[in-house]
């Protein structure tokens, strides 16, 4: 018997089924919607929306780096890039919330205004110029080792005894992690370098 | 369908902070809109758009009657000074009977299992019917794309039992989002509570059809310190297509009348001719 | 607080739902004032004697907590019979110096014993009579009391002698703020205060950033211990700090007067031996008893093997101070060509600091400066797009100044903990890598230390060997090689030495060498070898303290001096505001936080007359980190310009002192330059109107945080001034329109956004206008504009070296700024200090002063 006659399979039918109930008019009469103010009209896209951290899997847990009120975020990586930061609801600082800065912290994590590489600017230079990481680490050592022989006293000019230099200065830490400002103290103290500040003097 | 959620804007505790808006933007990746500064107290947003589905109003307001007077009202609300200073953090209502919705001629304005009115912008067409027909002018087109846009209510995020970003993350509670029936009672119960406070011209709007017939009510309403409209929210908001029966009632009725007076002209026309 | 702390504001907002009463002091209306019960609006620059005033009324309505300011503060305390107070010396107190511009503070001590300042004091320990070499070297708990608090001389009746004339009509002339506005806040606050209430105070710059600002916090302590607020749940005095780590940043300094822990950094006064150092800063009494521990664990952690008792752990080998090396100091002798090499990490001095073309004159005027940050800034691009380049008064090419930017990792791209503002050390995970060659400041300082230990170990120099003792072993991880945060908070925690076993706590630290620390109050945030900061059990399964959340310094309590909180026999006051008690059953001390006191010290012990060290803590010691255990209301030492706060008028002020000849804080820390040139008089035509800087709720700081977001920018988009709609009129000056402020700093141009929220007040007889200035502008990122800082001077409060930006005087103008040209343009100058005045006071107008010489 030529197959062309056939009758369709069960399985045929449904799909059948399903690609009319695809088609909003039908679900519309289907479901007394006829002005389709209901959902009948919803598409597939509509339908299989979900919150895109959905499969992001457990979030990364993080603290807001704005103020001081140290506000829990909850960071969500998805395929090695930041999708989402949410309040972290367990905080009982927070409790979930975050102001408009926390919440823009997303944009300040990945926005295009992140500069990428290492920039230097020559004396009496117009523009800046790329650096290799290594070499302007290598140039900055250089650089403090210097001007610390070049302003090392190891007397006042009073005589009493200081080592030290005055000659080099260092100024932030209040957006820094506790363990950077200790290695940074600990760091300059060796160095002799006393002038080191941050904004909790201004 | 699951039962109707919304939102709950309790202006009272407003500090006008816009975590709300920068939420919104963050988790639904919408652009800027531009800088403009408007000097309009604190607002440089201006009004809900395309772009931007939470908007905080600041009103400034100096109170005659309070100048000199240190009492304060119990209202919290720093009138003490000879003034206060009203924020509402606005966002598209999601009216029970929602004039974009019924407008749209193309079945991308749905109504989801939430019962709350969502574009879906695989449809959209850019018509811009939606447009003009929501009484609060809510709802409007990107000039990229031309698509029209709004709140989802956060659609994706209550499809995996997420809260909204605005509601979750407002510092104080200002946006309450949960059971439209739940939040109802919420709302009346606060209203007597500011009320018995004495905080004057508390009032709620939206909250049913009674308070808002033109709208059968909003699944996102709000507590008002104050008349509408000093927050530039319509007093009265009518859907458009609420008149459409009517119209055509009238339309048919004219029609008919026109029909009838032809008819009685013609007829009047031949008897005098038969005489 | 709603301005800038909006999420930590929940709690006020809550507190007010459940029947708080809210009040907010502040010269704006703002987004605190919209919700708080009661605005007062004040005069910028006089919260010391709106503060005195409310002391004054609690002490004459006796309305103190009686029992509690007998038991915890120094009400009974007799005071040394030479002091003199400034109701005697007219503004001054006993012990000025003209010559040198200074106090000699030996007759503010107690009579009869000597008495050394809790943590956080710079310099001044080592000063004559300021403990260290106090003459009389009696422990502090020998003072002489007087229980009934009448002796003429016990602090009480200073106290109550100092504030007499801080009446309510006085704090009306001064202040602005009505009689009748003033009673009502002096009923709520004392309503809601002592046994079963407690009313707590929280600040911010608005108080610091004063030249008297350790005065304004020392007004608000006496306050709240008068009315028993210290140390009891809902109370105390809560610092609002405005960056994630600035109390992180405090605590292990990046700061140049302490080592980590509050240990004050060497100065020459202290000699060339550990042992004088240690007799300079180790109190006899109270915890502070524990100082030899925590230096020589310090130097154990830094040094390691190198570093031995017979060689005084290397203490000798570490810089000295000479005088102020702050920030301020720095910039000016940079400016003078004194300090080639500067490193900025994460902040922007160029726009974010006073006066802030003399910051870039200094940057200028470096050889190299290094700018660490997320994104370009102005400090990074002052050769560029500077306001003196851009008029052209400066040439990029005539600008010698290296600049290296190196980008830096953002928070969630790096491991560590920051420390927030009640002291809570939160760890962070890190989610990915930083972008391109962005690093971590911990990779940055770690290679770059790695370099210099190579160098110093080439050189074999003398000066090198701290360099090369340096104990600089931390594990490295990944691709990147960056240093372990964790092995370097276990190293702050502190271990035995030299097999590096975790402490518990810094009450296992010992003098001998065998333990190395870090940071002794950090000690315990990785007990038993467990980053005790990670910890996140949800708060909601916690009690309401949550001490399962992170880890807070000292020994996870969560409220200071928290003894306090129970009366002598160890009951809490009110049942309602219980937090610690005295368990007899068990003879300990528990309660919901950890006890701010020896956990098994009884409250009935008191120590033996003469005893020393941790014994000297009685069980009544409610403040055990002061050296006689007590809430000071009035400050023996500790403090450069006097043990009570006094009311000053800022360094520029548009009226006179009314409440003494002497005008400003006589000890204030002045920087006499050309370019950086005060306005010398009151009440001056020429500067009529107060300016006040504040922060926006949609920026952060100078800006390098917020201005490159869209979704901030367009929130605030453009530097505006806030006036009120009096002297727009009396200015001229449109809504929305240009308006040109001016200082003797120089002028700067903005959008006038006139507003009601800001009123004119009635001082003296005349009327005062406020200026309202943001600063969170500059000229580079998305959002660009003039810097409010242009317009501030550098001048300081002399205890801390903090600007005076809160109020100055100004001048308005409508239209746009022409702004001549910048006194930090014109060439280099030299910076001598003038010998000014006696008094170093200010000249009424009309009176001329010299100003320094420019140099040819």
């Amino acid at each position: 018997m030529p197959v062309r006659g056939r009758l369709p399979t069960i399985a045929g039918v449904s799909t059948l089924i399903g690609r009319l109930e695809s088609w909003p008019l039908l679900r519309q009469l289907r479901r007394s919607d006829p002005c389709a103010v209901g959902d009948t009209a919803a598409t597939e896209r509509t339908r299989g929306l979900r919150a895109r951290i959905r499969d992001a899997g457990k979030p990364v847990r993080s603290v807001c780096p704005y103020c001081a009120v140290g506000c829990g975020q909850k960071v969500y990586v998805k395929e090695g890039k930041i999708a989402d930061i949410e309040g972290d609801e367990d905080s009982p600082i927070s409790r979930g919330r975050l102001c408009p800065k926390g919440a823009a912290s997303f944009q300040l994590v990945t926005g295009d205004h992140r500069i990428r590489d290492v920039l230097y600017r020559p004396p009496g230079g117009t523009q800046w110029d790329v650096l290799p990481l290594e070499k302007a680490m290598d140039m900055v050592a250089d650089r403090v080792w210097r001007t610390r022989e070049e302003t090392w006293e190891d007397t006042a000019p009073n005589g009493e005894r200081v080592k030290r230099t005055l000659g080099l200065a260092h100024l932030g830490g209040a957006t820094l992690d506790n363990e950077e400002n200790y290695l940074l103290k600990k760091l300059y103290t060796a160095l002799g370098v006393v002038q080191v500040e941050n904004q909790a003097r201004i | 369908m699951t039962a109707a959620k919304g939102f709950f804007t309790d202006t009272s505790l407003c500090i006008g902070c816009k975590a709300c808006e920068v939420a919104c933007k963050q988790w639904n990746q919408l652009p800027a809109d531009g800088l403009h500064f408007t000097g309009n107290s604190y607002d440089n947003t201006g009004h809900l758009g395309a772009s931007t589905w939470r908007h905080v109003a600041f009103v400034e307001q100096t109170l005659p009657e309070a100048l000199g007077s240190i009492e304060p009202q119990g209202a919290g609300n720093g009138s003490s000074f000879g003034m206060r200073w009203l924020m509402e953090s606005d966002v598209c209502k999601h009216c029970q009977r929602a004039g974009c919705l019924e407008a749209c001629p193309t079945g991308a304005i749905v109504r989801t299992e939430f019962d709350s009115v969502y574009v879906q912008p695989d449809v959209c067409n850019g018509c811009g019917y939606c447009v003009v027909a929501c009484p609060f002018g809510v709802i409007d087109r990107r000039d990229d794309d031309g698509r029209a846009w709004k709140c989802t209510l956060c659609y994706d995020r209550l499809s995996d039992g997420m809260t909204p970003a605005c509601a979750k993350h407002c510092p104080t509670e200002s946006i309450q989002f949960g059971d439209v029936e739940e939040l109802r009672i919420r709302a009346e119960r606060r209203l007597e509570e500011l009320q018995a406070r004495g905080v004057r011209g508390a009032q709620l709007y939206g909250q049913d059809a009674r308070n808002q017939p033109g709208t059968g009510g909003l699944n996102a309403f709000f507590l008002l310190l104050d008349r509408p409209e000093v927050y530039n929210l319509p007093p009265d908001p009518v859907v458009p297509t609420a008149k459409g029966r009517e119209s055509w009632t009238f339309a048919g009725l004219a029609a008919a009348g026109m029909f009838f007076t032809a008819m009685a002209g013609a007829l009047l026309a031949r008897n005098r001719s038969v005489r | 607080m709603a301005e800038n702390h909006p999420v930590g504001f929940q709690w006020v907002m809550e507190a007010r739902e459940r029947g708080a009463t809210i009040i907010h002091v502040d010269p704006r209306f703002t987004r605190t004032s919209a919700v708080a019960d009661i605005h007062v609006p004040i005069r910028p620059g006089t919260d010391i004697a709106w503060l005195g005033g409310l002391i004054r009324h609690v002490l004459e309505e006796e309305a103190y907590f009686k029992e509690y300011v007998l038991a915890f503060t120094n009400a009974p305390v007799i005071v040394r019979e030479d002091f003199r107070d400034t109701e005697d010396l007219d503004g001054l107190f006993s012990g000025w110096n003209a010559q040198e511009g200074k106090y000699h503070v030996d007759s503010w001590q107690y009579e009869g014993a000597g008495t050394i300042p809790a943590a956080g004091h710079k310099h001044l320990p080592a000063d004559a009579g300021a403990g260290a070499d106090a003459p009389d070297k009696r422990p502090a708990t020998l003072q002489e009391r007087d229980e009934t608090l009448r002796h003429p001389r016990c602090v009480f009746q200073i106290l109550r002698r100092h504030f007499s004339r801080y009446t309510p009509e006085m704090v009306e002339q001064i202040c602005g703020v009505p009689r009748a506005l003033f009673a009502k806040v002096a009923e709520t606050l004392i309503r809601n205060s002592r046994r079963e209430r407690t009313a707590a105070f929280c600040y911010a710059v608005g108080w610091t950033h004063h030249s008297v600002g350790v005065q304004y916090i020392r007004t608000a302590s006496i306050l709240q211990l008068l009315l028993g607020n210290m140390g009891r749940p809902g109370g105390g005095i809560i610092a609002l700090r405005g960056h994630a780590s600035i109390q992180g940043s405090t605590d292990i300094p990046t700061l140049f007067n302490i080592l980590p822990g509050y240990l004050p950094m060497p100065t020459t006064k202290h000699g060339g031996t550990l042992a004088k150092y240690i007799q300079g800063n180790r109190s006899p009494t109270g915890w502070w008893s524990e100082f030899p521990k925590y230096i020589v664990s310090l130097l154990r952690a830094w040094f390691g093997d190198a570093a031995t008792k017979e060689n005084d752990y290397l203490w000798g080998e570490l810089p000295r101070l000479t005088g102020d090396h702050s920030h301020m100091t720095t910039v000016a002798d940079m400016a003078d060509g004194k300090v080639p090499g500067y490193f900025v990490m994460g902040e922007n001095p160029a726009v974010g600091s006073p006066n802030a073309g003399l910051q870039r004159k200094g940057l200028r005027n470096a050889k190299w400066v290094v700018v660490r940050d997320l994104a370009m800034i102005e400090t990074a691009e002052f050769w560029k797009s500077a306001p003196e380049v851009q008029a052209g008064e400066v040439r990029p090419e005539d600008i010698q100044t290296e600049v290296f930017f190196f980008p830096a990792a953002a928070h969630t791209e790096k491991e560590g903990t920051f420390t927030n503002t009640q002291r809570l050390l939160q760890w962070r995970e890190k989610a990915e890598e930083p972008p391109g060659n962005a690093r971590s400041e911990l990779h940055f300082v770690f290679h770059l230390g790695r370099r210099l230990i190579e160098k110093a170990r080439a050189s074999g120099k003398e000066r090198d060997l701290l360099l090369r003792s340096l104990v600089w072993d931390y594990p490295t991880q990944g691709k990147l090689q960056e240093p372990s945060a964790e092995a370097v908070l276990a190293e702050i925690n502190g271990y035995t030495w030299p097999d590096r076993n975790p402490v518990p706590g810094y009450a296992e630290l010992k003098d001998d060498g065998s333990t190395a620390c870090g940071c002794w109050i950090y000690s315990g945030c990785f007990s038993g070898g467990v980053n005790q900061t990670a910890r996140r059990k949800p708060g909601r399964e916690q009690s309401w303290v949550a001490p399962e959340w992170g880890w807070a310094w000292p020994a996870n309590r969560r409220v200071l001096y928290n003894r306090a909180s129970a009366d002598l026999e160890g009951k809490p006051w009110s049942e309602r505001k219980r937090l610690v008690w005295w368990d007899a059953a068990k003879r300990r001390w528990t309660g919901e936080d950890v006890p701010d006191i020896i956990a098994d010290r009884d409250p009935a012990y008191r120590a033996p007359p003469g005893v020393e060290g941790l014994a000297s803590i009685g069980g009544n010691t409610a403040f055990l980190m002061q050296s006689d255990g007590l809430g000071w209301l009035y400050a023996p030492t500790g403090l450069i310009d006097g043990p009570l706060p006094t009311h000053y008028e800022p360094l520029e002020s548009v009226v006179k002192n009314a409440l003494y000849g002497q005008q400003c804080n006589p000890t204030r820390l002045e920087y006499r330059r050309r370019d950086n040139r005060y306005h010398g008089a009151y009440d001056d035509p020429a500067y009529p109107f107060v300016l006040t800087t504040f922060r926006l709720t949609e920026h952060h700081t100078a800006g390098g945080m917020s201005r490159w977001l869209w979704w901030l920018c367009e929130l605030q988009p453009e530097m505006f001034v806030e006036i009120s709609p009096e002297l727009a009129r009396l200015r001229g000056i449109t809504h929305g329109g240009w308006a040109t402020v001016s200082t003797a700093r120089g002028a700067i141009e903005a959008r006038a956004l006139v507003t009601a929220r800001l009123r004119p007040l009635q001082i003296q007889g005349k009327t005062v206008h406020t200026i309202g200035v943001p600063w969170h502008w500059g000229t580079v990122g998305r959002s660009t504009g003039a810097s409010g800082n242009e317009l501030l001077a550098l001048v300081a409060d002399p205890n801390v070296s903090i600007m005076e930006s809160k109020a100055l005087t100004a001048h308005i103008l409508p239209g746009r700024c022409d702004r001549g040209r910048h006194p930090s343009t014109l060439g280099p100058t030299p910076s001598p200090l003038e010998p000014g005045d006696p008094r170093r006071d200010l000249p009424q107008v009309g009176t001329k002063r010299p100003m320094p010489t420019q140099e040819p």
